[in-house]
C-alpha cells in the first residue's frame, strides 16, 4: 500500500518537474509545478511531516502559485526563441543534468549512512503533528524563526521597490 | 518504503530542476526550476528527518520554503519591472552586467 502511494506520488512529482521545463507556455508550466507540488505533499504525508505537507498545499501550492498565475498572465506568453547562444545548449545541459543525477545517486547509494537503507525508526503519535512542530519552532529554533520573519518582511518590502511604479517620470 | 527511494527521486527532481535552468531561457521559468530544485531539497530533508526519527528535518524544511517563498516575491518583482521597463525577458539578452 505505501509502495503504491510512493509511485503515483513519484510519477505525479517527476511528470510534474518534466512538464514544467519541456512545456513552452509559461502559464502551463506554472500549473504542471502545481502538480509536482502536491504530489510532493502527498510524499510528505507518507515521511510523516503532515504539518509540512499542509502548509505546502495551502502556502506553496496556493498562494506562491498565484503569484506565479499572475505574473505570468500580466508578462503574457514570453517567446523563446529557437536559434542557441551556445551552440549544442540543448543537448549539453541535459546530458550535464544526467551526470549530476548519477554523481548524486552515487553518493546517496554509496553512503556509509547505514539508515538510509531501512524505513527509519518507529516513531511515536505526534510525529510532525502541528503542535510538535510549534513547540520546536517557539523553542529551539525560536531565533530560526524570528530570522525568518525579518527575511518575509525585507522581502516585502524589496518588491514593493522593485516593482513599484517610479519609471514613469523617466528615472530609474 | 526505505529512505533511500526518496533520497534518490529528490536527485532526480534536482537534477531535472538544473536541466531547466540550464535550457530555458525566459525568467519566469527559470524561477520555476529554482521551485523545483529548492523542492528537491525538501524532500531530501524531510527523508533525513524521518530516518533519523526527529522533526528537526521538518524544520529546516519549513525555513527553506520561507527562504522560497522571499525569492519568488524578489524574482517576481524584477520581472515586473523588466516587462514595464520594456526590457526584453530573456536571459540571453540581459547581458547589461556583462564585461
Amino acid at each position: 500500500m505505501v509502495e503504491v502511494a510512493f509511485f503515483v506520488g513519484a510519477i505525479g512529482a517527476l511528470g510534474g518537474a518534466v512538464a514544467v521545463i519541456a512545456l513552452r507556455n509559461p502559464f502551463y508550466c506554472v500549473l504542471a509545478l502545481v502538480v509536482h507540488l502536491v504530489s510532493l505533499a502527498g510524499l510528505f504525508l507518507l515521511l510523516y511531516a503532515e504539518f509540512v505537507a499542509a502548509v505546502q498545499i495551502v502556502v506553496y501550492a496556493g498562494a506562491v502559485m498565484v503569484l506565479y498565475v499572475f505574473v505570468a498572465a500580466y508578462v503574457g506568453g514570453v517567446e523563446e526563441p529557437l536559434w542557441e547562444p551556445i551552440p549544442g545548449q540543448r543537448v549539453v545541459a541535459p546530458l550535464l543534468a544526467g551526470a549530476l543525477f548519477i554523481e548524486l545517486s552515487i553518493a546517496i547509494l554509496g553512503t556509509a549512512l547505514k539508515a538510509t537503507g531501512t524505513e527509519g525508526p518507529t516513531i511515536g503519535d505526534g510525529f510532525g503533528s502541528p503542535a510538535s512542530i510549534g513547540e520546536l519552532f517557539l523553542e529551539r529554533f525560536l531565533i530560526a524563526f524570528e530570522a525568518a520573519s525579518v527575511l518575509l518582511l525585507i522581502a516585502a518590502v524589496g518588491a514593493v521597490v522593485l516593482a513599484g511604479r517610479r519609471g514613469e517620470q523617466g528615472e530609474a | 518504503m526505505p529512505v533511500e527511494w526518496y533520497l534518490v527521486l529528490s536527485a532526480l527532481l534536482f537534477a531535472t530542476g538544473v536541466a531547466g535552468v540550464l535550457i530555458r531561457r525566459s525568467p519566469l521559468v527559470i524561477l520555476l526550476c529554482l521551485e523545483l530544485m529548492l523542492n528537491a531539497g525538501n524532500l531530501a530533508l524531510i527523508a533525513f528527518g524521518r530516518s533519523a526519527g526527529n522533526e528537526e528535518g521538518q524544520i529546516f524544511a519549513l525555513i527553506v520554503m520561507v527562504v522560497a517563498a522571499c525569492e519568488v516575491v524578489v524574482g517576481l518583482g524584477l520581472i515586473v519591472a523588466m516587462y514595464r521597463r520594456r526590457l526584453p525577458l530573456n536571459v540571453d539578452d540581459l547581458r547589461g552586467l556583462r564585461g
